[in-house]
């Protein structure tokens, strides 16, 4: 079998200070907007995260009154799932690499 | 309407003939829409043999789709970087059609549960999270297409185009509200 020319590319070392970059974890941020309910939000983040009423309750308002809170945390692909769920939700939901 | 209540493991609610045809009708045009962006999929020979459907990469024009597909990053709307761009294009091509899979999977719970004639509907758990997800999905696009705000007043001044429509937009969050205090309750 032939490797194909193009695997030279990703055996490629990142730069030294995109190391860090890397290796910090990603978070997903929920965004305020003006038709999700209080309630549903709460009830959305227990349910998917399976967080107490109170700490979602917490986050909840944390998105209502700072226009946003990040919800949870980890790897790329937890992260990307966790979006995908609160999407299927309806909730406005992005991930970013914490800074 | 009869609110939503819990009896057992069953929420149970009724509703008039015209709210279950106002519902269904509302429902029905959230299918519309998006079955009709999940026509748009590219279409290839990998897809068909993997049986994997990739997405657009693109985010809908149409406000009301967008709100209801959203990127997976936040995008500098004045100078988004080329990275976020590319993964934000990745990802939505990854994950849309599941997307749309699962809210059209809770729009048809609502067209089954909900009979044309109205009546008492009677949800097990999972169902009634179906109701959830497909009325919430009916609010943003309504809410979307009305531009609402946070403080919008029960009715709106008889000059506003938008007067005719905001009872059905209160309507849904109060059909909204009994439901998920019935869930958590």
């Amino acid at each position: 079998m032939s490797m194909p020319a193009a695997d030279e590319q990703t055996q490629v070392e990142p730069a030294s200070d995109e190391l860090g970059a890397a290796d910090r974890p990603w978070q997903t941020v929920v965004w305020n907007d003006p038709v999700n309910l209080m309630s549903y939000v709460t009830y959305v983040f227990q349910k998917l995260f399976g967080y107490s009423h109170d700490h979602a309750t917490k986050l909840m308002l944390d998105v209502h009154h700072k226009g946003k809170a990040i919800v949870s945390s980890g790897s790329k692909e937890k992260v990307e799932g966790d979006v995908a769920r609160l999407h299927a939700a309806g909730l406005w939901a992005t991930m970013q690499q914490a800074s | 309407m009869k609110p939503w209540r819990r009896k057992g493991a069953r929420m149970v609610a009724s509703f008039e003939q015209q709210e279950a045809a106002i519902l269904r009708g509302l429902v029905s045009q959230l299918e519309d829409m998006l079955r009709a962006r999940a026509d748009e999929a590219p279409e290839d020979e990998l897809s068909e043999l993997t049986g994997i459907k990739a997405g657009p990469s693109t985010a809908p024009d149409d406000p009301v789709l967008a709100r209801l597909l959203p990127d997976f990053h936040r995008l500098d709307p004045d100078q988004p970087t080329q990275e976020d761009m590319d993964s934000a294009a990745a990802l939505r091509s990854l994950h849309e059609p599941e997307l749309l899979d699962v809210k059209l999977g809770a729009t048809g719970v609502v067209m089954e549960t909900l009979g044309p004639g109205g009546g008492e509907v009677r949800l097990s758990l999972e169902q009634a999270d179906s109701w959830l997800s497909a009325i919430n999905d009916v609010r943003l696009a309504l809410g979307t297409a009305l531009d609402v705000t946070e403080d919008m007043p029960d009715q709106l001044p008889d000059d506003d185009p938008r007067a005719a429509h905001i009872g059905v937009y209160h309507w849904l969050t109060y059909l909204q509200e009994s439901l998920v205090q019935a869930m958590s309750g």
